[in-house]
């Protein structure tokens, strides 16, 4: 099984310019981005703090915030989105 | 073959009539409780617009079948329908209850002519000009706006935030649209490395503050709109006199302290903010209403710091990014003010310009947000757009 992970402009920087990753084997939110931070040097130290995501960091799986689910705990499936998306000001 | 006549007496037979007595008791008693007939006037243009009963919406009979389902979506809901004498509105009720499957619906008997009889109060419209019929004409054949869409839009005020990438095209299409008073708060001059995408400023305005340069180009597009214009930045000192009295906010603000700011003097003052953010080649959209749906801090609960807030100084974006992302917050905001459609409330879109995908997010209100779970009148001036360590963040 696998999961699509979206990844935002900002972060581009540490992934080499890609824009989205798929992730296999995991069972969890956490375990998605375990999977991309084996994969991408820095990712972790950009978005996860502590064993947790920072604050101005939002995850989603198909459309939902993980945030009002289980966090990393969030169970996925075979085929889910996940979007990474950090909070932007541009205008 | 029966005469007109007589189909006109049989057709009143098979359909309920009402008295104008008790009309008039139902929406009095219903007390906007919701339990109110929607009231429907079905004579033509010019006789709505001379003089209705209040609240009433208007469909012309002629146009009945094709419009009557989007300004009456639920057909189990009381109607009455009414014209100038009564024979109209029956056979428009016939219609609606034989063919169209509306399942409560009435006719009022006697008209309007016999509701001014019984003393009660109509409703004079201020009507659109010829000029403005003409130029409104596209929005007003649409049945989700109309005329009174339309003399809405001319009615509200909409406050923008920055004239620049995401302003500039939002700012076009409302005065285009006819808003009636466009606020514009920017301390800008306009400068050649803008024009690449904030297409209401001209090259022979550079140097010009971009307040001015917006002005020009909105009065020479459409005479109706009022451009009020402030020539500063928008901070905690001034956003509660700047903000007061408009009814929707344009955020397309380029940082975050600001975008806090004002979450949280809306949130106050229970004002609707159409939000959107560009970087690079994507964007972000949001509607956030007040105690209705999430605010933007249910969405964000703090802002990155600075070294993850790239715009915090000059990054790339394609010039027509902030034209879409700007067009689709002009949408929303004739959505708010005219009532049509579903407003993107509780739902973040996000645009990647690069893979042309549009993605939609759910947002939800945070039971625990620190501004929006609370009395609005409990925010304090001295705490909106705070966080305990504010000054690492960027200042824009």
């Amino acid at each position: 099984m696998s999961v699509t992970v979206k990844i935002p402009t900002q972060l581009r920087s540490v992934t080499g310019g890609d824009a989205e990753a798929l992730v296999d084997d995991a069972a969890t939110v956490g375990e998605v981005l375990d999977g991309l931070y084996d994969r991408y040097d820095g990712l972790r130290d950009r978005i996860a703090e502590d064993g947790d995501l920072r604050r101005f960091v939002n995850v989603y799986v198909a459309g939902e915030d993980i945030r009002f689910l289980d966090g990393l705990e969030t169970p996925v499936e075979d085929g889910d989105e996940v979007t990474i998306l950090p909070a932007v000001a541009g205008g | 073959m029966p005469t007109g006549s007589e189909l006109i007496r049989q057709i009143r037979e098979q359909i309920r009539e009402v008295d104008p007595r008790e009309v008039h008791d139902a929406i009095a008693s219903s007390n906007g409780n919701g339990r109110a007939p929607l009231v429907v006037d079905v004579r033509e243009q010019h006789e709505f617009e001379e003089a209705h009963l209040p609240g009433a919406i208007h469909v012309p009979r002629g146009h009945l079948e094709s419009r009557i389902e989007g300004r009456a979506g639920d057909k189990s809901q009381p109607i009455v329908l009414y014209c100038q004498s009564g024979q109209r509105s029956a056979l428009a009720a016939h219609t609606m209850q034989q063919l169209l499957g509306y399942e409560d619906v009435a006719s009022m008997n006697g008209g309007i002519t016999l509701w001014k009889d019984r003393g009660f109060e109509v409703e004079t419209p201020r009507a659109l000009t010829a000029e403005q019929k003409s130029r409104y004409s596209r929005h007003v054949l649409l049945p989700e706006i109309g005329v009174e869409g339309q003399l809405k839009l001319l009615d509200a005020k909409v406050l923008l935030l920055g004239a620049g990438g995401l302003g500039a095209p939002t700012a076009l299409y409302l005065a285009a649209a006819g808003v009636g008073t466009l606020g514009m708060v920017d301390d800008d001059e306009v400068d050649l490395s803008n024009l690449q995408r904030q297409v209401i400023h001209t090259t022979d305005r550079i140097g010009v503050p971009k307040v001015d340069s917006a002005e020009q180009t909105i009065n020479s597009l459409n005479p109706d709109v009022e451009v009020v214009k402030y020539h500063t930045r928008l901070d905690a000192s001034n956003i509660m006199e700047i903000i007061e009295g408009y009814d929707v906010i344009v955020d397309g603000v380029d940082n975050f302290p600001t975008r806090y700011l004002l979450n949280d003097a809306t949130v106050r003052l229970g004002i609707p903010v159409v939000s959107a953010s560009i970087l690079g080649f994507d964007g972000q959209l949001a509607v956030f209403a007040p105690h209705e749906g999430p605010c933007y801090r249910c969405l964000y609960p703090t802002p990155p710091p600075a070294e993850l807030a790239p715009s915090c100084g000059a990054n790339g974006v394609l010039g027509v990014l902030p034209g879409t992302m700007g067009r689709l917050q002009a949408t929303e905001v004739i959505k708010l003010i005219t009532g049509a459609g579903e407003p993107l409330i509780g739902r973040l879109l996000l645009y990647e310009a690069l893979s042309a995908t549009f993605t939609e997010l759910k947002v939800r209100r945070d039971p625990d947000c620190p501004i929006c779970s609370r009395d609005p009148g409990s925010i304090s001036q001295e705490e909106m757009g705070k966080f305990p360590d504010y000054e690492l963040f960027c200042a824009g």
